[in-house]
């Protein structure tokens, strides 16, 4: 059974927050709710499905928000995989509706992550008491740590350079230029990320995605259904996903999980990489953008270095990619998937002003959760504007 | 000035159970094992019950030379965790065992400087606490 076009992305909204110390995690989310079914045309009483997770959300938090917006779907998903999760939600939503268990769902995430100040990529202690946590968590692993040591790996295998790295961040910070609510808007230059402190090497602070508050959310329903809604529908082609570890110690730390869910995502839409007219692509560090394009077969494994350099990432270069300012730029509330399912939506719709690429039909939207060193997760999804 | 020998180990401890204590209790008595399953002969880190090429549970340990390469590094400048925000920047890294498998680490007795991708590297032993020695390495000598 294919999934392809059955269901839509029917409505988006983000919250225009960055920095919300007046706000609990649930208002901003019941907010981006209400946001989102404002844009579908569906109101609350519509809902029958629900899928969210949180980082501040205790373990069955869903419930906790069904209780706070008095919500009782019939369908449920806390699928908690890091950053990906929302982008895995948008899939297992489309599934479950094709299949009849919901019609009309919603995929939520809000966060206080910047007023609440976690400290996200550089908090390193103690991990579970799950067994791969024992051998990690006492030599001080750190998010951006395991991120430094693809991007270190990678430069040692294939000449890789922080300058190109560097690129990546410049253009995320060009397109929050021309985003009116991300966080940092002045434009920096590859000088600028190079001269940037030394976070855990070869990665700068500049290589880093920001912290900030901030949600939002989808309304997810039947193709069928979101033709007679107020937006133009945005069709879900394809959807895959894949996790990586440590492989009982016998992993290729360059084989990430969107080699896996990419290659499914595409079998499945029965779309080819050239059909692809923009991505939203997970950007906690700049490496992470690298390794997901090789990954995800835009370019050869080692090719990364030069497919990012000369400005191909730009909203208007040959392969425009995060055009909201991504992570490294606009927003980061903890984990940011439901961010590129947004921003892929707004695009597909023409709705994206000075930073809106030219006759966009097709994007790819691939978050990543978890960390590329140690354990991560990968869910890609294609969408269509037809 | 405090004696550092006298502060409290801050720095997390991995927890200790009937699964992975024969191996914690081998780097105790510095001595580093690696696993192979006696059914299928495949071998794994980190230690584990089962197999999981076969699933099978009859293992066998293998002490390991304790000598590898650094597979990839990092040297970290900014951890705002207990135990390891006193002891920036520390070199955290893959080694590669010459057996194969490759392990989460921290080398240690070289700058960050030094370190480079497919150097050859011993295990030291830490012990931190009476009951937990940690396997780090270092350049071989």
């Amino acid at each position: 059974m294919s999934l392809s076009r059955k269901t839509a992305v029917a409505g988006v909204y983000e919250h225009p927050t960055r920095f919300a110390p007046d706000k609990s995690m649930f208002q901003i989310m019941a907010e981006s709710v209400r946001g989102a079914l404002d844009d579908a045309g569906l109101t609350i009483k519509d809902v029958d499905g629900l899928a969210t997770t949180g980082m501040g959300m205790g373990g069955m938090g869903i419930i906790g928000f069904a209780d706070y917006l008095n919500l009782t779907p019939n369908y449920v998903d806390s699928t908690a995989i890091g950053g990906s999760s929302f982008v895995a939600h948008t899939a297992h939503a489309a599934a479950a509706i094709a299949a009849g268990l919901c019609e009309v769902c919603i995929v939520v995430y809000g966060s206080t992550a910047a007023s609440s100040r976690f400290a996200i990529g550089t908090g390193g202690a103690g991990g579970s008491s799950d067994p791969p946590d024992q051998y990690d968590a006492p030599f001080g692993v750190t998010t951006v740590g395991a991120y430094a040591m693809i991007a270190q790996r990678h430069m040692h295998d294939y000449g890789t350079t922080s300058e190109q790295l560097a690129e990546i961040a410049v253009t995320m910070r060009l397109h929050a230029s021309m985003n009116p609510v991300a966080k940092y808007r002045d434009p920096i230059t590859v000088a600028d990320v190079l001269a940037s402190r030394v976070i855990s090497s070869p990665l700068h602070l500049l290589d880093c995605c920001i912290i900030s508050d901030g949600g939002g959310a989808l309304v997810i329903t039947s193709a069928e259904r979101a033709r007679s809604l107020k937006k133009k529908p945005v069709y879900i082609l394809g959807v895959g996903e894949a996790v990586r570890h440590a492989a009982r110690g016998q992993r290729d730390y360059l084989d990430i999980a969107a080699a896996q869910s990419g290659k499914l995502a595409f079998e499945r839409s029965g779309v080819a990489h050239k059909d692809i007219d923009m991505a939203m692509i997970y950007d906690s560090f700049t490496i992470t953008v690298l390794s997901t394009l090789e990954n995800l077969g835009f370019c050869k494994r080692g090719e990364g270095g030069a497919f990012v350099s000369g400005g191909r990432l730009r909203y208007d270069g040959a392969f425009p990619i995060n055009t909201d300012g991504g992570g490294l730029s606009s927003n980061h509330p903890g984990m940011r998937g439901i961010f590129l399912v947004i921003e892929a939506a707004k695009q597909l719709r023409g709705e994206c002003g000075p930073r809106q690429v030219k006759n966009c039909k097709t994007a790819l939207v691939h978050g990543t959760g978890g960390a590329l060193g140690t354990r991560h997760s990968g869910a890609t999804l294609i969408l269509s504007n037809h | 000035m405090p004696d550092p020998k006298e502060k409290k180990y801050a720095k997390p401890l991995p927890h200790l159970d009937e699964e992975n204590r024969p191996w914690w209790e081998a780097l105790k008595r510095h001595e580093l094992y690696i696993q192979k399953c006696r059914d299928c002969a495949e071998i794994r880190y980190y230690p584990r019950a089962l197999c999981t090429n076969c699933l099978s549970s009859r293992t066998e340990w293998i002490r390991a030379k304790g000598r590898g390469t650094v597979y990839t590094f990092t040297a970290t400048y900014q951890n705002g965790a207990a135990g390891f925000r006193e002891s920036l920047p520390y070199i955290m890294a893959y080694v590669e065992l010459d057996e194969g498998l490759k392990m989460l680490t921290n080398l240690v007795e070289c700058r960050p400087e030094e370190v480079k991708i497919g150097m050859p590297v011993e295990v030291v032993y830490e012990d931190v606490t009476p009951e937990v020695t940690l396997a780090k390495f270092r350049p071989a000598r």
